[in-house]
């Protein structure tokens, strides 16, 4: 492979423009331009419209250092997003594990439909049938109580919990999906090595699967620690009052408050947090990796 | 160190019996070959002593002890893999390292283990490096020094030299023979490829659909195949079939064909004969009577193929193409197309029962 990619570099980047261009256009016109209006919004002093006056400030970025709300939100948000990303890995890996190595043919399309489906059926719509699941007298609480003996109240609904299940359900497909990919690249050959010099099936998990699958699992991690931080339509459906988090109170500005600067200027915060956290997390990740 | 015995093992899967009723005793601290064609199950039979399968019926033991309900990571056997499948995260030293660690020996003793392992397989400089900075030949040999630095009972070797190109397979084979005599160990080798089959084992079993056709030291199977099978899979062979009499077979046109190699069988029994090409000599003159070579048939040369030391004929006989193989002695070469006469001894000549 590596040949190949020297014989790439070789030829240069002129043959390679006609296919980078429209996607690199793309990303610039639908991500770069937009994001380049949010920056400007953020330090205005109010949104310029109805010709309303407006003018350069920092106060939106100050708003986040002089109240301790805004930190205290951002470390209930990385909680989350660190909470749900372990869930997901104990939920996703083991089925990663079961859909690359144990199922074959018929069975394992059949066990790959089901991961895939969240990402079929509409967010919202997902969000809700949880809520209906979760609730006091709803479809867990029902389902309980008529098969326990004893009388149970489950109510779910609107606690941190139910923000947990929620998130998980929406991201654990992307973990299935990325450790999939790299168990299945996976020698079955070198599971045997390991068992024929003696590791048990224990050992041959911690020592070669789990190194080797670490990409799978790191790529699983970004992908869902990163929305999570930043999530609201969860928060705040399954997780009512106590479901304030700090995307929601994003959402707030944008949406109820109209605080468009402030909003841009919170988002920016937690993109820089989040760049912070992948790049501290990077030298560590890839020694394990 | 120890012997292995497989007694009776049978496995099927599905309705396909990939083994039937396999017993081969496999001699302490002898190089054994499991030849075959592919799906003759010679490699499920591997996996059975390995551990990785188990057998639906049968006895497997490693020096006495019975084995086959063992899982792999108990049998403390050695194994070397067609792909040679080395641990691609891990170091070269910590390749090797494996298997003492998992057993949770002291780092000193494995570091010295590791590195006499790797100075065995002549590689004691690479330990630090990945196994993609390694040629395949490096390669091969770091899966055989992780295999052996364990002190395994017994080495399997699953088709280890199959994807090397021939000039290192040559090498690779020296070597192996070499490291195989120096630590003593029991080895089980599965090749399709009978010349490193002759070559490299003690013994060879060959096995055809599940079954052991034959078994012995490479040149009893080779001068005494007791099938048709046997004498076409481990190197050429010219097959005649017709009739057994007393002493031979008589063909279809009468000729006979004095046979004093192979079992005696009832006269009239279908049965064959086995003649290796290069036992057969070709004249184009009459042949000499005091030469013992009792057989003789008269054909016509098809095709000679020139290969340096050696020229192999292809003689027309009655529809039937015989093969022979004459050594390159500075003598006249036969042109296509002549009237040649073929003949060699009784004692060249094996029975066979059909």
């Amino acid at each position: 492979m590596a040949d190949q990619l020297a014989i790439g570099s070789r030829r240069g980047l002129k043959p390679a423009l006609p296919l980078l261009l429209p996607a690199y256009l793309w990303l610039t016109v639908a991500i770069f331009l937009p994001l380049s209006a949010m920056v400007f919004f953020s330090f205005m002093t109010d949104l310029p419209l109805a010709g309303k006056d407006w003018a350069f400030t920092l106060g939106n970025y100050a708003a986040f250092f002089s109240q301790g709300l805004y930190a205290t939100l951002m470390l209930a948000s990385l909680r989350l997003g660190l909470e749900v990303t372990l869930w997901c890995i104990v939920i996703g890996y083991p089925a990663a594990y079961v859909l690359a190595k144990v199922l074959k043919g018929r069975s394992r399309e059949a066990i790959f439909l089901l991961v895939i489906l969240p990402f079929w059926s509409n967010g919202l719509v997902r969000i809700f049938s949880w809520a209906m699941v979760l609730r006091e007298g709803g479809i867990l609480d029902t389902a309980l109580n008529a098969v326990l003996p004893f009388k149970i109240n489950i109510d779910l609904m609107y606690s941190y919990p139910a923000v947990i299940i929620g998130l998980v359900h929406s991201y654990v497909p992307y973990m299935v999906l990325t450790c999939y990919l790299t168990l299945q690249a996976i020698d079955d050959s070198l599971i045997e090595a390991g068992r024929s010099l003696g590791a048990s099936r224990r050992q041959v998990l911690w020592r070669v699967i789990i190194p080797l699958s670490m990409p799978g699992l790191i790529a699983g991690a970004a992908l869902i620690f990163v929305p999570v931080v930043g999530s609201f339509m969860e928060p705040r459906i399954l997780g009512g009052r106590t479901g304030t988090f700090y995307g929601t109170v994003i959402e707030d500005q944008f949406v109820a408050v109209f605080n468009w600067p402030l909003g841009a200027a919170l988002s920016f915060i937690l993109l820089a947090v989040v760049l912070i956290i992948l790049a501290l997390a990077a030298p560590v990740l890839r020694r394990a990796g | 160190m120890a012997g292995v015995q497989v007694a009776n093992v049978s496995r099927s899967f599905g309705a396909h019996k990939a083994l039937d009723d396999v017993s081969i005793d496999f001699a302490d601290g002898g190089f054994y070959a499991l030849l075959g064609p592919s799906g003759s199950g010679k490699t499920t039979l591997l996996r059975q002593i390995a551990g990785f399968d188990f057998p639906d019926s049968g006895r497997i033991a490693i020096g006495g002890e019975s084995v086959e309900r063992v899982p792999v990571e108990k049998r403390r056997i050695g194994m070397v893999f067609q792909n040679y499948a080395l641990f691609p995260n891990m170091s070269v030293a910590d390749n090797v390292a494996f298997g003492l660690s998992v057993r949770g020996e002291a780092k000193a003793t494995i570091a010295a283990e590791v590195q006499r392992a790797l100075d065995l397989v002549q590689l004691g400089k690479l330990g630090a490096r990945k196994p993609h900075q390694l040629s395949g030949g490096q390669r091969q040999r770091v899966a055989l020094a992780r295999a052996i630095v364990t002190k395994p009972r017994v080495l399997l070797l699953d088709e280890p030299l199959g994807a090397l190109d021939k000039a290192l397979r040559v090498d690779m084979q020296i070597e192996l023979k070499r490291i195989q005599r120096e630590i003593g160990i029991t080895t089980i080798f599965v090749t399709h490829d009978q010349e490193e089959a002759l070559t490299m084992s003690d013994r060879i079993g060959i096995l055809r659909d599940g079954r052991l056709v034959q078994e012995g030291p490479p040149e009893e199977i080779y001068d005494r195949p007791q099938s048709e099978f046997a004498a076409t899979f481990l190197g050429d062979a010219n097959i005649f079939r017709g009739n057994a009499t007393g002493n031979g077979i008589l063909l279809a046109d009468g000729t006979t064909i004095a046979a004093a190699v192979g079992d005696r069988l009832v006269p009239g029994a279908k049965a064959s004969c086995a003649v290796r090409p290069e036992r057969i000599q070709i004249s184009t003159g009459v042949v000499k009577p005091d030469t013992g070579n009792a057989n003789s048939l008269k054909g016509q040369v098809s095709k000679r193929i020139f290969a340096g030391n050696n020229s192999t004929y292809f003689v027309d006989r009655d529809g039937q193409t015989l093969k022979v193989i004459v050594q390159n002695t500075g003598a006249e070469r036969l042109a296509e197309g002549e009237p040649v006469v073929l003949s060699w001894s009784p004692d060249s000549t094996v029975l066979i029962a059909a």
